[in-house]
């Protein structure tokens, strides 16, 4: 049923980035193909359409990179941090320049919306450069003591949520304090790093400080497994994450690791409803739910659940699903086939559990992974969807009757990552802040980030944090 | 027979939950100098000790990462206190642990006693320097905080008995964190005494508990154990081996891994930094909405 | 190709519409209850979420109805102290017929005026639909006597008035005396008649959101066929953000009693681009049966001219200029 006002397409013009047919892997300044040959194809999630093939790393790729980055550390650390911050600087500024191709390139890799690439990815990572550029003639004020050394040669294996922006998050901080890097895009996301690759060279940043090896988990865990590895960043599943954390075991490599989460978010009955309602849309439909933050648990207080999912199933009605490209989609693809049905298997599992599903009606197209926002009420803490991590647009709604009741629901959980208050009393925000264990906590908002911010988790959700004064002190041996 | 009168001797018992049990298992061990003379039995402690210990020191967590800074602060003084009135009985105890000499000895005792005065005057200064206003570019109040990491398990070096131990101890539970200590496997009688010194401290019960017996028997459960919350293994650090099997069972839940340090063997006495204190800190960064005062600031 | 859910099918929390509110007026206390019991509202996410649908695209047909949507909601004002007939003759040939080169403009809704000139705008507008508005309550301070405010409403109703733009009393509001703000609503409504009220605010002098809310439950409660923000002679008047928290009220309001109430954003909207943005807040907010100059209108002037020279763009492909516009 078409509405009265029925917004015409307003699709952000492909045209602006240019996608070669294969990319090499960056190592050493240069691009060249894997040691074995091997390649991989990496398509748009919206349309199925093959973007390009790039060449899948191998275990000699890996060796051949991190020997490059181990030749690049010399010079690079002992470079004055002056000097370093001109280079990130001058990322960060090429980063503004080319923001809107690489807000389109994320969109059709990714498959988010061109209003979440173009309005928080992109400037967010331009923000991050932009703040560790700052701090690389500065560690002296850091807090760590007197000329804090970088630990080496950066082994860093990030998602494909955010593509470029985890790239950000760990190679600006890893840069500014000197270490050099090699870095695994996921491998159905390979496109924004490798245009990075291209920034790096733009920007005259020596040869070997950044390599990109695209490729799959193997090339992941080979990195993190090199003997010459001094510092392995990871953000990811728990699943690999402890993984990572047997692995290096015994070994001097300093870690941090960004992990899963089930994100409670806790509606009381005093909260401002509409604002809660934009809130827990952000929350779990921000970026199609696949956010290692989201509040995928809302805790409604008794009181007030039928009026707050009434104003959220009509919100819901109201997202925009479809054509990522179009400036006025919320809700774009899922990232992969293999995220997709990683999601339906959770949903029928809801389901079959008892928990009632409703999914916001919307038509989804006929190509392309594809998940309508979805919301299960009457969940109990024994219901798998309200302990598993879904990663995807679906909502479980939990309620409590008292602020106890509440605080030990959202602590109920393997995962301490993120939680949100939503309440007009000020005490209260603080009171239930404090006794929740979650790294990051939003009071009467949800899922914003700054590069002054440090973000990670408690519990299982990993350790370590990125971002501001702290995100320094993973790259630091101190 | 002379007429010299007969020492008491003392029963050493753990400290756990701020009661001193013998070892469920019953079992003890032979506790020599470093001569090989008999100084008394140390309970040898099990599984289901290090177990009792966890439901122990979780069930103060609560309670002790909740009081205040500067409650925390008093408390640990009060243990500074506590020693110094004590303090013959520990060089004693040290020398005989370590074989060192009496003045050796007291050295280290009280350095010891010197180091809980300076962590008892970091409780309250630790959150300032660690935390604070992060700028973000947006209208949020927007403050990271440092919060205690849980329970934490501590392997005491295996050659300080004493001063080592309690280097390692004090700074997991200035920040609000409770401990379960394994003591060193050969000296452990200055950490069960310090038991006593704890349980007359104000200190409340199961915030520290105390195990003595083989590092390694009770250090594998520990280290799997999935209410454990972090481990320090610098009583690990004479054998590798070990140390990495404790940081693969580690990984099963993802505690917060101290590996051993240099500084085993070496010199206790150093100022210590907070490097000990930060491992086991969490940030919590909280976000709030700031706005205008109004709906004026409002525009398009 | 966006698919957009079809409309909602509001299933409203405790049976839909015939909700009374008879006790939350029966007293000053009663009142005040009820006004200070509604839900908050956060300044961050309010101003986010208008900020937000502010980035909407709206291209080519979207755009084509929406200027001429625009156009039809109107309310072309003028309320100046130098206001003369010649001037509200002109004001009116221009809402009866917007772009003399374009016959096919749609007129504004109405022409709103001070109510000594209502008649003259009655007169110019006789026949053609357009609406008489008139300001009246000792407009725009509203300092005056309660009966020298109903002479201000008879006044304009028996001059031809079809809509009736009232200020409430900010200071008995500021002061929490609600339920003599409610009383006067209620006395100028009975002066009213057949002709429609609309009920100013003043956002800028209430200040805050919560303010807004509870002004906006006020005048409903009261009898307001219309909430309007502002009267266009404060610092601060129609924003998106107080815009679309008046239309949360009016959206929550007819969900609870099944009375439909509209909304009129005045001062400071003149752009196309603008203008678009509150349509886009109406759609996505109160949802499309607020699209038509019945239930929402701009109190606006110079908004129009922008409108024409856009409509002109999109219907020639060129880009217009002032003197392709008329001055009023």
């Amino acid at each position: 049923m078409a509405s009265a006002f029925d917004y015409a397409p307003a699709p952000e013009s492909r045209s602006v980035v240019d996608i070669a047919p294969s990319y090499g892997l960056f190592i050493d300044g240069e691009f060249t193909d894997a040691a074995d040959g091997k390649v991989f194809k990496t398509v748009s999630p919206s349309t199925e359409e093959v973007l390009s093939e790039v060449a899948r790393a191998g275990t000699e790729d890996v060796d051949r990179a991190v020997k490059a980055a181990r030749r690049a550390f010399e010079k690079w650390s002992a470079l004055p941090g002056s000097e370093r911050a001109k280079y990130l600087f001058r990322i960060a500024r090429i980063i503004q320049e080319r923001s809107r191709e690489l807000a389109v390139l994320e969109t059709l890799d990714n498959g988010k919306p061109i209003k979440e690439t173009r309005d928080a990815d992109l400037p967010l990572v331009a923000a991050h450069f932009f703040y560790y550029a700052g701090w690389a003639d500065k560690l002296d004020h850091a807090g760590y003591g007197q000329n804090p050394r970088p630990l080496g040669v950066a082994g860093q294996v990030i998602p494909w949520n955010f593509p470029l922006l985890m790239l950000a998050w760990k190679i600006a901080p890893a840069l500014a304090t000197g270490n050099t890097v090699v870095l695994k895009p996921a491998e159905t996301t390979p496109l924004s790093a490798l245009f990075f690759a291209d920034i790096c060279r733009q920007a005259g940043l020596p040869k070997g400080v950044v390599n990109i090896l695209t490729g799959y988990g193997d090339a992941g865990a080979a990195l993190v497994e090199h003997p010459d590895v001094d510092k392995v960043a990871f953000t990811g599943s728990t699943a690999v994450g402890k993984a990572i954390a047997r692995q290096i075991a015994g070994t001097d490599k300093k870690a941090t690791l960004e992990l899963g989460g089930k994100g409670a978010n806790i509606v009381f009955d005093d909260a401002p409803v509409d604002q809660a309602v934009e809130g827990i849309v952000t929350g779990i439909f921000f970026n199609q739910g696949q956010v290692c933050c989201a509040g995928s648990r809302l805790l409604v207080q008794e009181s007030v659940h039928d009026e707050v999912l009434h104003s959220l199933k009509r919100r819901l009605s109201t997202l925009r699903l479809g054509d990522p490209l179009d400036k006025n989609t919320d809700i774009g693809a899922i990232n992969s086939a293999e995220q997709l049905s990683r999601i339906s298997a959770l949903v029928e599992t809801g389901e079959a559990e008892g928990a009632e599903r409703w999914s916001a009606p919307c038509e989804l197209p006929s190509a392309g992974y594809w998940f309508a926002p979805t919301l299960f009420t009457g969940v109990t803490q024994a219901h798998a969807v309200a302990r598993d991590e879904i990663f995807g647009p679906v909502l479980s709604v939990l309620t409590f009757r008292t602020p106890d009741e509440a605080v030990a629901k959202a602590n109920n959980s393997q995962y301490g990552l993120s939680a949100g208050i939503w309440t007009e009393k000020g005490s209260r925000i603080l009171a239930v802040a404090n006794k929740l264990r979650a790294g990051v906590i939003w009071a009467n908002t949800f899922n914003k980030f700054d590069p002054t911010s440090p973000f990670g988790g408690y519990k299982e959700s990993g350790f370590g944090r990125e971002g501001g004064r702290h995100g320094l002190e993973a790259y630091l041996d101190v | 027979m002379s007429d010299e009168r007969r020492r008491v001797f003392k029963t050493y018992k753990l400290y756990v939950g701020g009661k001193f049990p013998r070892s469920e298992s019953g079992r003890v061990y032979e506790v020599t100098d470093s001569k090989g003379k008999w100084l008394a039995n140390a309970p040898q402690s099990s599984r289901k000790d290090a177990r009792d210990a966890v439901v122990a020191a979780r069930k103060a967590f609560g309670g002790w990462s909740g009081a205040t800074a500067y409650n925390r602060g008093q408390v640990l003084y009060r243990v500074a206190e506590m020693l110094e009135g004590r303090r013959e009985q520990f060089v004693r105890e040290v020398a005989d642990a370590e074989g060192l000499s009496k003045a050796r000895a007291a050295a280290l005792v009280d350095a010891a006693v010197d180091r809980w005065v300076w962590y008892a005057g970091w409780t309250d200064k630790i959150g300032q320097v660690v935390g604070g206003a992060n700028p973000v570019a947006g209208p949020f109040f927007n403050l990271s905080t440092p919060e205690p990491t849980g329970v934490v398990t501590v392997l005491a070096p295996q050659d300080s008995s004493f001063l080592g131990l309690v280097s390692v101890v004090a700074p997991v539970i200035a920040t609000g964190n409770t401990a379960v200590v394994i003591a060193s496997a050969d000296a452990p009688l200055p950490a069960l005494s310090l038991g006593e010194v704890l349980a007359t401290s104000d200190l409340p019960g199961g915030v520290v508990n105390i195990l003595s017996g083989r590092t390694a028997e009770l250090a594998a459960p520990l280290a799997s154990h999935q209410d454990v919350n972090a481990i320090d293994l610098t009583g690990a650090a004479g054998d590798p081996a070990l140390a990495k099997e404790l940081e693969v069972a580690a990984a099963d839940n993802l505690k917060r891994v101290l590996r051993p340090q240099a500084v085993d063997g070496a010199d206790w006495s150093a100022e210590p930094g907070t490097r000990r204190l930060t491992a086991f800190l969490e940030t919590k960064t909280v976000w709030h909405p700031t706005g205008a005062l109004g709906a004026s600031g409002s525009s398009y | 190709m966006p698919t957009t859910a079809p409309s909602p099918e509001p299933s409203a929390p405790s049976g839909q519409g015939g909700t009374s509110f008879a006790d939350a007026t029966a007293s000053d206390s009663a009142l005040r209850r009820f006004l200070h019991g509604l839900p908050g509202v956060d300044t961050v996410g309010l101003e986010a979420r208008a900020a937000s649908l502010g980035t909407r695209s709206i291209k080519t047909t979207a755009k084509a109805y929406a200027i001429d949507l625009a156009i039809s909601m109107i309310d072309l004002t003028t309320l100046e102290g130098a206001d003369t007939p010649g001037k509200v003759r002109a004001l009116a040939a221009k809402a009866v017929n917007p772009d003399p080169t374009d016959r096919t403009t749609p007129r504004t809704a109405a022409v709103c005026v001070y109510p000594d000139m209502a008649a003259t705008a009655a007169a110019a507008l006789a026949g053609s639909g357009v609406k008489v508005a008139s300001v009246a309550t000792a407009f725009p301070a509203g300092r005056a006597a309660l009966e020298v405010k109903l002479a201000d409403v008879r006044d304009a109703v028996a001059a031809g008035a079809d809509e009736i733009d009232m200020v409430i009393d900010r200071g008995a509001f500021l002061s929490g005396r609600y339920l003599k703000v409610h009383e006067e609503i209620v006395a100028v409504k009975a002066e009213c008649g057949s002709a429609r009220l609309k009920v100013i605010f003043e956002t800028g002098e209430l200040s805050t959101y919560d303010n807004i809310r509870r002004a906006s439950w006020l005048g409903m409660l009261a009898g307001a066929d219309f909430i309007k923000t502002s009267t266009g002679k404060v610092g601060t008047n129609a924003t998106p953000a107080n815009t679309l928290l008046m239309l949360e009220a009016v959206r929550d309001f007819r969900e609870q009693t099944g009375v439909q109430i509209g909304v009129k954003p005045a001062g400071g909207i003149r752009t196309s681009k603008d203008a678009i943005k509150f349509l886009v807040l109406v759609n996505e907010t109160a949802g499309e049966d607020w699209l038509d100059n019945h239930w929402f209108r701009f109190g606006a002037s110079s908004l129009l001219n922008d409108l024409l020279m856009q409509r002109q763009k999109l219907s020639t492909g060129r880009y217009s200029g002032p003197d392709y516009v008329t001055v009023d």
